[in-house]
């Protein structure tokens, strides 16, 4: 059990919370504790807006232990719209076929089950073609 | 400070080897660079090696593994760098013979892969990836090199079987290899028809995860290789350099910078050019990452790794020899003994003692091992003294 570490991630997962830098307004996602752009310190919350485009992307055929129930299944980088790029799932994809460059944006979703079928489920970011 | 010379080298067979233990591998690795280096009184060995923790729940390897060959009373560590562990040993052995403290000391890599299978392995192999934003997105080291393909693919539209050029030549070279897993050359036909593995990267871009130990014995005392009748091969130069863990915190995923300082560091300590350099053993746990490792280290320009690759004769007979004795992906892959296994083959050539694939009259050779899709790489090149 990971309790702990699922559990102090919340904002981050849910809520795609990053941070915006106090010295030089960069902003940052995952949030890290020296901004790389300006070497200052970073601590201000800053709430993404969940759009971005598809960088590259990989469909995976060989789960890690907690994956297996959802292979195959389309990983991407996504480049966020207000710069950092995040590692996610694609999901609701239907019958479309993934493309670099293609908008997406964030649902959340159930990410992995801890353990056997007593074991957490750990939900959080994925991302989803934009509809219409 | 002292001169650092290789006076013994050591391997075991790579492979799926299911009948032997983590200490086993490294006792006939071990023995063997002693053998090999005329058994000098020891004061330290060190370890390189990824998994054990995860896959044989065993930490603490060096007491285990030294006490095994009746080694008591010398100093241990290990070594974790990633898949670069192998080559963090060979650094810190280094590092301790440069520097007086220690005169002579074995490096072992070691990787016990099977001693967990299916989904828990590729759980554990994913150890070496950022936990809380990549692995917890069901992200293992096979995704990221599928990440890393396809972006380049987009970008550069090289012709597809240029990825293969470096996968074929290593299976070519291992065909002359005893100790590597596949003694099968492929065709660049078998390459393009392989399964996807994660797609665009298919089986035969990805090295396979096998079991192995080899070893290295250094030295500061040059007469220890004569009078063992070898000749003494000197490191000159180690050095090392890390980028961001996760793919996503770079701002060019392409760009394998930490090749590039790792590199242009060895280069500048050693005092030479790629010219003089006749063999590179080059990181190939994915074919993408050797066409962007030669990129990256200045070989060849942006976007142009894969028609240097496909282009260019990188043989034993070629202006400058590859994954001369088959590579990860043909010798086999055992992760944090991979970096020690490139060490050996480089001392096999530059003592003329590499068979059928000797690169005629080598003199220098760098290696280089990633952790990750260059995430901490580590550079060593090497010379006959």
């Amino acid at each position: 059990m990971e309790i702990p570490r699922h559990w102090r991630l919340q904002k981050q997962r849910y809520g795609l919370v990053g941070e915006i830098c106090p010295h030089c307004n960069a902003k940052i996602f995952p949030a890290r504790d020296i901004c790389p752009e300006c070497g200052g310190e970073a601590k201000e919350p800053y709430r993404f807006s969940g759009r971005g485009a598809v960088y590259s992307y990989t469909v995976m055929n060989n789960a890690p232990a907690g994956f297996e129930r959802g292979l195959p299944y389309t990983i991407a980088l996504v480049k966020l719209d207000e710069g950092p790029t995040v590692t996610a799932q694609l999901t609701d994809l239907g019958e479309k076929k993934v493309k670099i460059g293609m908008p997406v944006e964030m649902v959340t979703r159930r990410l992995k089950e801890d353990g056997d079928e007593r074991g957490m489920l750990i939900y959080g970011y994925k991302f989803r073609p934009v509809m219409g | 400070m002292e001169k650092v010379y290789i006076a013994g080298i050591g391997q075991t067979a790579v492979g799926e080897l299911w009948e032997r233990s983590l200490e086993n591998l490294s006792a006939e690795a071990i023995l063997g660079a002693l053998k090999d280096g005329g058994r000098p009184k020891l004061d330290a060995l060190y370890v390189g090696n990824l998994l054990a923790s995860a896959a044989s729940g065993q930490a603490n390897l060096g007491a285990k593994i030294a006490d095994n060959v009746g080694l008591t009373g010398l100093e241990t560590t290990t070594a974790e760098a990633g898949e670069a562990s192998g080559a963090a040993a060979l650094r810190l052995g280094y590092l301790a013979v440069k520097s007086g403290y220690v005169r002579n000391a074995l490096v072992v890599g070691v990787e016990k892969c099977t001693d967990t299978v299916g989904s828990g392995a590729e759980s554990m192999i994913a150890h070496g990836i950022d936990y809380d934003f990549e692995a917890v997105q069901g992200l293992t080291p096979l995704g990221q090199a599928g990440l890393l393909m396809a972006r380049y693919l987009d970008v550069y539209k090289p012709p597809r079987e240029a990825l293969g050029a470096l996968p074929i030549l290593a299976h070519t070279n291992a065909a002359n290899n005893p100790n590597a897993m596949y003694s099968k050359a492929i065709s660049s036909e078998t390459y393009m028809k392989a399964g996807i593995v994660s797609d665009p990267l298919n089986m035969f871009d990805a090295a396979p995860y096998a079991d192995g130990a080899a070893a290295l014995l250094l030295t500061s005392d040059e007469k220890i290789s004569r009078k063992a009748g070898k000749e003494a091969i000197e490191i000159r130069a180690s050095s090392g350099s890390i980028d961001a863990l996760a793919l996503h915190e770079r701002p060019d995923a392409l760009a394998f910078s930490a090749v590039t300082v790792s590199t242009q560091k060895a280069l500048a300590q050693a005092g030479v050019g790629w010219k003089e350099i006749d063999l590179f053993e080059v990181w190939d746990a994915f074919s993408i990452y050797g066409v962007l490792s030669v990129e990256a280290c200045g070989l060849a320009a942006w976007g142009e790794g894969w028609r240097w690759m496909m282009e260019e004769d990188h043989s034993p007979m070629g202006e400058l020899s590859l994954v001369t004795m088959g590579g990860n992906k043909a010798r086999g892959y055992p992760l944090g003994a991979a970096g020690v296994y490139q060490a050996v083959e480089a001392v096999l050539q530059l003592r003329g003692g590499a068979g059928a694939n000797q690169v005629h009259g080598a003199k220098i050779a760098l290696t280089q091992a990633l952790g990750g899709p260059a995430s901490n790489v580590i550079t060593h090149i090497f010379s006959r003294s």
